[in-house]
């Protein structure tokens, strides 16, 4: 009984919070509905025993969204009554209300007739962890087994960037992101964003090292990094480069290159694209960790900084 | 020993949701943003540093339980700073709605001027 309420309530609370989120009028709210639907979630999959997917969730789909949705709220702010003035007609709403509904429908019935217990592929992909060198065998699913799906989505992130870029007037394009911030250099936000980059950086590193044998990896350590870095960006401290540096464009792409040339290189070597030879999997592995890291997190630091705003020079 | 080990698991850790749910009526019910806040973030803070010590004795090796305290400490930090963070634009909000009278918090005068923090595009929105 009390294990269901453990269970349950979490699993009520996101509907809800889900509900109010889909309902609620104002932008920011519906912003901060989101976010704490999304550290909700975390503490769902940690219930599923699912660490790695909760750290992610609570690192990219509460934290990094949530602060690129608090931004855009932000900056939507003054134009939120006239966008409510103009409120599409009760036709279109009734007609999006009726897809949505078609789709819960058959997405609830797919759910209920999965057979029981659900297939998984998890004994197969235990048997053969020993011959990638890698003790987390969600580090074995997303770099030896489907490591193709992570290459395309380092690449996703690469494009998302140029998307946000490419919103740039011409008059600003190659200049710096986002507007500068003139915090207090003695105030609170100064003190924090002094202090808690040096721990932050560790524990994204060391977030990053784990992911080997344990719950973690690029992809949550590389956020927490870029964290710290829009952390001191915020408080004045730091500012973002200029977007037509040739070094900053390098190490964006060092990342996904690296994968793809350990890729290209498994063709000739192993047989097969993103193949690796026998006893290299867990070296490559590595180089292709390294490689990642750095790019990820810069990439979704300048994700979240935005579109250039100002001109190269100071 | 063990037992009386769990039992001090389960009192402090009982003690700490107690300071949880104390911070959640404190939000839920108090008048205006300065109160609520000081409601939750001295809640919080003593809530995880109840529930931290009491997991202490449950974990396997130094290093996690080196790992909870640190948890704690960060949580701390980051709690108080952005209590100061929210406290400070809702001060401002404050007097702008009512530009005769100081908020709860502030002290009449230069003095609260010179807190006032030099930035325009400063606490975040």
């Amino acid at each position: 009984m009390i294990v269901d309420a453990f269970y349950a309530a979490p699993a009520l609370l996101i509907l809800a919070l889900g509900f109010y989120s889909t309902i609620v009028r104002d932008t920011f709210s519906a912003t901060i509905g989101f976010i704490a639907y999304g550290l909700l979630l975390t503490v769902a999959w940690v219930q599923l025993h699912g660490v790695d997917v909760a750290l992610t969730e609570a690192a990219i789909g509460g934290g990094l969204t949530g602060l690129l949705l608090v931004r855009a709220s932000a900056r939507l702010r003054p134009t939120e009554a006239l966008a409510r003035a103009e409120a599409p007609g009760g036709a279109v709403r009734l007609l999006a209300g009726l897809m949505a509904g078609g789709v819960f429908v058959v997405l609830a019935i797919a759910v209920l007739s999965l057979p029981d217990p659900a297939p998984t592929l998890a004994p197969q992909a235990a048997e053969h962890m020993a011959a990638t060198g890698v003790g987390n065998p969600i580090t074995a699913v997303l770099l030896a087994y489907r490591s193709m799906d992570t290459m395309l989505e380092a690449i996703v992130l690469l494009l998302a960037l140029i998307g946000v870029w490419s919103l740039a007037p011409d008059r600003v394009w190659g200049g710096r992101p986002g507007p500068r911030y003139n915090a207090d250099p003695e105030g609170i936000l100064a003190f924090i964003a002094r202090v808690l980059p040096p721990v932050g950086i560790i524990v994204g590193i060391y977030i990053f090292w784990i992911g080997a044998d344990h719950p973690g990896g690029k992809f949550q350590g590389a956020t927490i990094v870029a964290a710290m870095w829009l952390l001191a960006m915020m408080a004045g401290l730091a500012d973002a480069p200029p977007i037509n540096r040739r070094w900053l464009r390098i190490l964006l792409v060092a990342g996904p290159a690296v994968f793809v040339a350990v890729g290209v290189a498994g063709t000739l070597t192993a047989g097969a694209f993103l193949g690796y030879p026998d006893g290299w999997a867990k070296p490559l592995i590595l180089v292709i960790e390294f490689a990642l890291m750095p790019s990820l997190a810069l990439t979704l630091g300048l994700i979240m900084s935005g579109a250039p705003e100002r001109p190269a020079a100071p | 020993m063990s037992s009386l080990v769990d039992a001090f698991t389960y009192i402090a850790i009982a003690t700490g949701a107690f300071f949880f749910l104390a911070g959640t009526v404190g939000l839920l019910r108090f008048p205006d943003t300065l109160t609520r806040l000081h409601a939750l973030t001295k809640a919080d803070n003593l809530g995880l540093g109840l529930i931290v010590l009491g997991l202490l004795p449950q974990v396997d090796g130094v290093m996690n339980g080196l790992k909870l305290i640190a948890i704690w400490l960060l949580v701390l930090l980051s709690g108080a700073d952005a209590g100061q963070l929210i406290a400070r634009a809702a001060r401002r909000t404050m007097r702008r709605a009512a530009p005769h009278r100081e908020g709860r918090a502030g002290a009449a005068g230069p003095r609260t001027r010179a807190m006032e923090p030099t930035a325009k595009a400063g606490g975040q929105p």
